[in-house]
């Protein structure tokens, strides 16, 4: 059990998907602007991360890895992903229609936010066991949903400062970010 | 067509090089850049990728339906990227494992799709290859300029040979997570001075 708790910190803070691993950085300076839409896109992401976590494991386990086709991963695993977002998106209009105005546009970009493959592939590389997968594919949304709300929140605040020209908008943005990843860089070498 | 060849390719050097002017793609920038070798590989993987994806998008454009595009795109960009990895895991291995995951993630770089999308969709061949030579090279230049710079200050050395001596203590903040954010926030600044006058 105590593993299993290790391993979430680590995704979380230790090795944060964003700030660490560098990954799905395109709708973090992208959604960030306001906290409404950071909180759209961090929903999104975990429902469709744990999603895509749990189907690639499994396509990788019960399909690619018997026949020998490993080599086709990287086509498979987006094939999978594509049409898991179509699937989901789908579903939600039917039957919960106020989750689904509630995620609205970010479910189709999901597909390709580079968060939502690279954790897929992060955990066929660590070969993480089934139960590790959703617990690992879990943390690192919930990491990303972490630091996407806390950069909104500073963003927010910067709307209404005085910055020089050359360094508006995505430029702040950038160096916003580099200081928040300080901040989640104290926590290296704390697992 | 009013735009010769040759601007299509040099538009992608200047006026809308990635990742500066269009500001996509933007995870591998920061991630593989901890030196110029890696970035210099990075971006010719993505270059090869952009110009075979462009090519078969452009050529096929009349067959793919409007609606299913983006899946049609998607499994184009996923060939190649396949191509790619597969080649480099064959001739340059080494490379191959400092990049690790993020060959793969090539599939979900917006630069390569937004290409596709953007241009080649709309475009005859001949445009469409230079259009992802030029931003392919100009995603290239980026990446060298930025590992350039991180390797320098955070290491002290270029290509592993030492410039400053021994007594050069080395910046290690630059080569580390925080570092990449401020340093390319900064080198878009510099980018902005520079182009707005």
């Amino acid at each position: 059990m105590s593993d299993y708790i290790v391993l979430a910190i680590s995704c979380i803070f230790v090795n944060n998907i964003l700030l660490a691993q560098f990954l799905g950085n395109c709708p973090f300076l992208g959604t960030s602007k306001k906290m409404e839409t950071a909180t759209g896109m961090a929903m999104a992401v975990v429902f469709v991360l744990v999603l895509a976590g749990i189907i690639t494991w499994l396509t990788n386990a019960f399909i690619l890895k018997p026949f020998n086709l490993e080599y086709l991963r990287t086509i498979s695993f987006i094939l999978v992903i594509a049409s898991l977002v179509q699937f989901v998106e789908m579903f939600l209009k039917k039957s919960m229609p106020a989750l689904y105005a509630g995620l609205g546009i970010f479910l189709p970009l999901i597909t390709t936010n580079c968060a939502v493959m690279g954790a897929c592939l992060i955990n066929i590389k660590e070969d993480y066991t089934f139960i590790e997968t959703i617990i690992s594919s879990f943390s690192y949304a919930v990491g990303f949903g972490l630091a996407l709300i806390l950069f909104a929140g500073v963003r927010e605040r910067i709307l209404l400062a005085k910055v020089p020209k050359p360094l508006q908008d995505t430029s702040i943005g950038l160096i916003t970010a580099g200081i928040i990843a300080m901040a989640f860089f104290a926590f290296k070498g704390m697992v | 067509m009013a735009k010769s060849i040759t601007q299509e390719f040099v538009k992608g050097l200047w006026a809308e090089i990635p990742p500066f002017r269009l500001v996509l793609g933007l995870c591998p920038v920061l991630a593989v850049t901890k030196t110029v070798e890696n970035g210099i590989g990075m971006g010719l993987a993505t270059t090869f990728v952009l110009i075979c994806s462009n090519i078969l998008v452009s050529m096929l454009r009349s067959i793919i339906p409007t609606k299913i595009r983006i899946a049609c795109f998607i499994i184009i960009i996923a060939t190649f990227v396949t191509v790619v990895e597969l080649l480099m895991q064959a001739f340059t291995y080494p490379l191959f494992l400092k990049l690790g995951i993020f060959i793969p993630l090539i599939v979900v770089n917006c630069i390569v799709l937004g290409r596709a999308e953007a241009f080649a969709f709309k475009n005859p061949v001949i445009p469409s290859t230079a259009d992802g030579l030029g931003i392919g090279v100009g995603f290239t230049l980026s990446l060298a300029a930025i590992g350039l710079v991180r390797e320098i200050i955070g290491t002290g050395a270029l290509f592993g040979v030492s410039l400053f001596g021994a007594d050069y203590q080395p910046f290690a903040f630059m080569v580390e997570a925080p570092g990449a954010f401020i340093c390319l926030g900064l080198m878009l600044c510099i980018m902005n001075l520079v182009g707005n006058k």
